[in-house]
């Protein structure tokens, strides 16, 4: 229920993150052509200070769902003087994918994030209902209100990190689950155009 | 209650930290705040004189041993809102739900917009919020831990005066919220609802209100809509209040919690204005004015039930509420912590009022009962009052920092 923070991040040895992020990373999605599961650990080329986790991941939650697609939100500080690139995620429970919401011919469509999420030098990055967002494309098991999934970042370095997130009932974020717009099958490469469903 | 309020401002930091996604994030959050609290750190914009929110930015702690909402001084508004488990809300899912309510509280509580709050610029000025949870007999046989419900909490045996309604009676899982604004009040009901639905459905909602702050000094006893002052006989702040609320010993999932019983008191306005002031204060037994008693001269003087006078009858009537109601002994009091309703009037006229009445003990048994049997007997206001709806709840202990409200019973 507690949020990361990035200090309790920054606080996290540099050891038993690379330990936890092994062992997630073997237990993740399946998917091998995902770009996103990755299993390298911080190595020899990581930045200088080796106890820093990448990012503070601020208030993540997931929306609940039985099936289908879902997403994850949260906020990504980046307290560090360069750039982070977000490449991919992944979890236990479902292939993932990174999505921006775009204005194309008039409404709002949901598409795959070309190049990944970019958080800039010291600034913050909202993943948020309408914004960017980590997508869970097809769940294996519901995802009921209450329950902490756990996910893993890569980045375009190839460091990885964990974060947990809370599912929080949500009526909102409807961009996955506009009916008769169809959603894509597992696995696809491609990520198809939705429409957002007027929810507001 | 005279109590010092264990109030602080809402932290600016915690303001700029606080989970202000949905609004655009927290820089967004930071700025709004920037400029209704000029002089909290940063230099204001130019020109820029807008006063602190000195009633909004107040801030009750949530975390502690004890549940806030019950010895806190009582906020202006309140909303009591009795849920009903759905049938697959098992422990674990019992769990589940109150580990998300009590972060909503946590959060809402200290100024800071809930997870995923939708309207996150309403969770900002906390108004000394608090949310309090109580637990129905019904959710310890769902959750299959009766074995934890306190004993006293069962439904009440039924009183001659009772009229109650189903539609204001019972529940398994009680949110108190209380705050000195209504709007808080009304987004904090929403966000709680929001996260309650998987689990349960409302089966009521009792919404009350008392003087606003600033309205009187604090301290003040609150009037209800007769005119009367309710609550002068509560036990003092410190040992007295103490030994009457809280269980001081016993397992974690009983020390350091209370109990609640919550009537819903019908006051008929229209037969009360039949009565002149002195059959009002031969009733009730206080000075309307003052609230002392009518052997004294000031609220909190003790009555003399042995004076009579010059007609040779007691001065304070046998059949008075003062009379019936009257406790000195602490381990024998209630907190009373009541809450005025005013529905609409009919069309003719006729008023929809009463009072939520609210009390508080250890234990229901030895302290509410003996209270509640003597009134139902011949207390005269009787006449005038009629309850409508009756609930029982054990009030939990508290929680720290990263638990949850009803760990030592579900956990």
């Amino acid at each position: 229920m507690r949020t990361t923070s990035p200090n309790a991040a920054r606080r996290r040895s540099a050891a038993i993150l690379a330990a936890a992020i092994l062992t997630v990373g073997a237990a993740g999605c399946g998917s091998s052509d995902s770009p996103s599961t990755a299993q390298v650990g911080p190595s020899a080329s990581a930045p200088a200070n080796p106890d820093t986790g990448v990012l503070g991941i601020r208030d993540p939650w997931v929306k609940a769902a039985d099936k289908g697609m879902t997403a994850a939100f949260g906020t990504l500080v980046n307290d560090g003087d360069s750039d982070v690139t977000v490449t991919g995620a992944t979890t236990p429970l479902s292939p993932m994918e990174l999505h921006e919401m775009t204005m194309k011919d008039g409404k709002m469509v949901m598409q795959a994030k070309q190049g990944g999420i970019v958080i800039k030098a010291r600034s913050t990055h909202a993943l948020e209902p309408g914004g960017d967002h980590l997508m869970l494309m097809n769940l294996t098991k519901p995802v009921q209100a209450g329950d902490e999934l756990a996910f893993t970042l890569t980045f375009a370095d190839g460091r990885t990190q964990q974060f947990r997130a809370v599912a929080k009932p949500f009526t909102g974020a409807q961009e996955s689950y506009a009916p008769g717009h169809g959603q894509p099958m597992p696995g696809m490469s491609a990520t198809p155009e939705m429409s957002m469903s007027p929810a507001s | 209650m005279t109590q010092p309020p264990p109030v602080r401002p809402v932290s600016r930091r915690g303001l700029l930290t606080g989970g202000a996604l949905a609004a655009g994030g927290a820089l967004a959050g930071g700025a709004a705040i920037a400029t209704t609290h000029p002089g909290s750190g940063q230099p204001p914009a130019a020109g820029d004189t807008t006063p602190v929110a000195s009633v909004g930015s107040l801030v009750e702690p949530f975390h502690g041993a004890r549940q806030a909402g019950v010895a806190t001084e009582p906020q202006a508004h309140a909303s009591f809102v009795a849920l009903t488990l759905r049938s697959g809300t098992d422990r674990a899912a019992l769990g589940r739900m109150l580990r998300l309510l009590t972060d909503d509280a946590a959060r809402l509580t200290q100024g800071q917009p809930a997870l995923a709050d939708t309207e996150a610029e309403l969770g900002m000025l906390p108004a000394r919020l608090t949310v309090t949870f109580g637990f129905g007999p019904g959710l310890y046989r769902a959750a299959g831990v009766d074995g934890r419900r306190p004993t006293s909490v069962t439904d009440l045996p039924s009183f001659r005066i009772d009229r109650l309604q189903p539609v204001w009676s019972g529940g398994d899982l009680l949110l108190q919220i209380c705050a000195d604004d209504a709007i808080t009040v009304a987004h904090t009901q929403r966000v709680l609802l929001k996260d309650s639905r998987p689990f349960a459905t409302v089966r009521w909602v009792q919404q009350g209100f008392r003087r606003s702050p600033g309205v009187e000094p604090g301290g003040h006893t609150q009037r209800n809509l007769f005119g009367q002052l309710d609550g002068t006989a509560n036990p003092r702040p410190g040992t007295p209040l103490d030994t009457a609320l809280w269980v001081p010993d016993g397992p974690a999932w009983l020390r350091d919690s209370t109990t609640l019983v919550l009537r819903r008191i019908s006051m008929n306005m229209e037969t009360w204005d039949l009565l002149g002031r002195t059959d009002r204060e031969l009733a009730v037994g206080r000075r309307l004015d003052t609230g002392a008693p009518l052997t004294g001269t000031a609220e909190h003087d003790e009555p003399d039930f042995a004076a009579t006078g010059p007609d040779g009858l007691t001065v304070i009537p046998d059949f008075s509420h003062l009379t019936r109601a009257h406790v000195t002994d602490d381990r024998l009091k209630i907190l009373r912590r009541p809450y005025n309703y005013d529905g609409v009037p009919t069309a003719a006229g006729h008023a929809d009022s009463g009072l939520i009445f609210a009390s508080y003990q250890a234990d229901i048994a030895r302290q509410f009962l003996p209270i509640q049997r003597r009134l139902a007997d011949r207390d005269l206001l009787n006449e005038w009052t009629t309850p409508i709806g009756s609930a029982v709840f054990a009030i939990p202990p508290g929680c720290r920092p990263g638990g949850w409200i009803g760990e030592q019973v579900l956990g």
